[in-house]
């Protein structure tokens, strides 16, 4: 059986990290799946948790009253989501739900948090990872607000 | 064999490039509210070829004639096959053809997507709404010498469910064991279980060898700059990257000068161009 290091070192995000940071991370860490139509978290939760997806996919979704939920993204393995929560306290601002079996890494983010500020340079790595990924994110909503909104 | 001088195939112009041959509509397929595929039989017996990426000149009589990408199997190049959206005069008029009317035919035009000089490399084609179009005959030369090439992947953008091309042909692409088929839309409704998001977000997710791949993409202009960058992000040289352009080609020979960009004229020299060739000239604002 893969030790949870293993797990956290075969995900994109985590990818190079030295073995003492995984180690450190993995005490916060724990694997958790979830089956078809089942909700990782809901709008308005607290984030407690912030998910390395290892395989699935997850919808991301608003729900409106006119035409219930509507799905804005998608999110597959190799994925991240809920870098919100860097920032405590946050609640979630969307509801993620598992389209089909749905298998993560959940890091607890106050866990998470407290290894960073006693680990500045695991800190500063994780820092650099998720401004990456938030970039990507917003470049390609660019394109998808584009799309939608114009046509383009 | 792949190489760095991979080109856009040119090709010569027709014998009588300005004179339309008639055809007639065999069969007309809705594919989505405004886009309609149209298959046309020459009212006269003759030959006809054509590239995978080349365009006709399709005159709808009376109203106007109009460039569209040619969609069909370039080994079986008739009957023709052209993938039309309803958005101006000419192509509703065109697209209100029923089975048995006439219209005209000018080319085939421009460069084509350089596939047989392809041969060897992964092939990564990124298309984006009506962009599946023109990419389909590339698509379909590559699976035609499947063995030539290493790994083949699709990924398929657009707005939504409803406004994908080809369906059914799409399921029996995604059954292939030898070709990864990517699919995403912009906004996923009721029932959707695929991909929501835009096509440079699966990128990443795609397995290619950048060292040895030639990238095929058409779509919007945007699309197409976001996906150049992430390409080039990977590591895929300039020179492997292809993207068709759209400007408002007229006679389709380099003579009236409509379509031209810089340097050069989108039909005759293109509408395939390499990125390394028409980089300069892609992110242009002013022209």
């Amino acid at each position: 059986m893969e030790s949870l290091e293993q797990l956290l070192s075969e995900h994109p995000f985590l990818q190079g990290l030295a073995p003492r940071h995984l180690s450190r991370l993995a005490r916060c860490a724990e694997v958790k799946q979830f089956a078809a139509d089942q909700f990782l978290f809901r709008e308005g939760e607290e984030i407690k948790e912030f998910f390395l997806v290892r395989y699935g996919q997850v919808a991301m979704e608003i729900y409106t009253a006119r035409r219930g939920p509507i799905m804005v993204q998608t999110r597959q393995e190799g994925d991240i989501l809920g870098w919100l929560g860097v920032t405590p306290p946050v609640q979630w601002n969307i509801d993620a739900r598992a389209m089909v079996i749905t298998r993560t890494i959940a890091l607890k983010t106050d866990c998470l948090l407290r290894v960073c500020e006693e680990d500045h340079e695991l800190g500063y790595e994780l820092l650099k990872r998720f401004v990456s990924r938030m970039a990507h994110h917003f470049k390609s909503l660019k394109l998808q607000l584009l799309d939608i909104r114009h046509g383009v | 064999m792949a190489s760095e001088l991979m080109r856009p195939t040119l090709l010569a112009a027709p014998v009588e490039p300005m004179l339309p041959r008639m055809f007639r509509v065999e069969k007309r397929v809705k594919e989505t509210a405004d886009t309609f595929t149209l298959t046309l039989m020459p009212e006269r017996t003759g030959e006809f070829s054509f590239q995978p990426g080349q365009f006709n000149m399709l005159t709808a009589f009376g109203v106007g004639e109009v460039p569209i990408s040619i969609s069909g199997d370039p080994v079986r190049p008739l009957p023709l096959i052209h993938t039309v959206r309803a958005v101006g005069a000419v192509t509703k008029a065109i697209c209100r053809l029923k089975r048995g009317d006439a219209l005209g035919v000018r080319g085939p035009f421009g460069t084509g997507w350089p596939v047989k000089e392809a041969a060897g490399n992964d092939i990564f084609i990124i298309a984006g709404g009506l962009g599946l179009a023109p990419l389909r005959p590339a698509l379909y030369e590559v699976l035609n010498n499947r063995a030539a090439y290493g790994g083949v992947e699709i990924i398929y953008g657009a707005r939504t469910a409803q406004d994908m091309l080809y369906l059914q042909e799409q399921q029996q692409w995604r059954g292939r064991f030898d070709l990864k088929v990517h699919v995403t839309v912009d906004v996923g409704g009721p029932g959707w279980r695929g991909n929501v998001g835009v096509v440079t977000n699966i990128i990443p997710r795609a397995r290619f060898d950048p060292y040895h791949t030639s990238a095929l993409i058409c779509g919007p202009g945007v699309m197409m700059r976001f996906v150049v960058q992430d390409l080039l992000k990977r590591g895929v040289k300039a020179e492997n990257i292809f993207i068709s352009m759209e400007r408002a080609m007229k006679c389709g020979i380099g003579f009236c000068g409509h379509c031209q960009l810089g340097p050069v004229f989108i039909c005759k020299e293109g509408p395939v161009f390499s990125y390394a060739r028409l980089k300069e000239w892609f992110e242009k604002r002013e022209i």
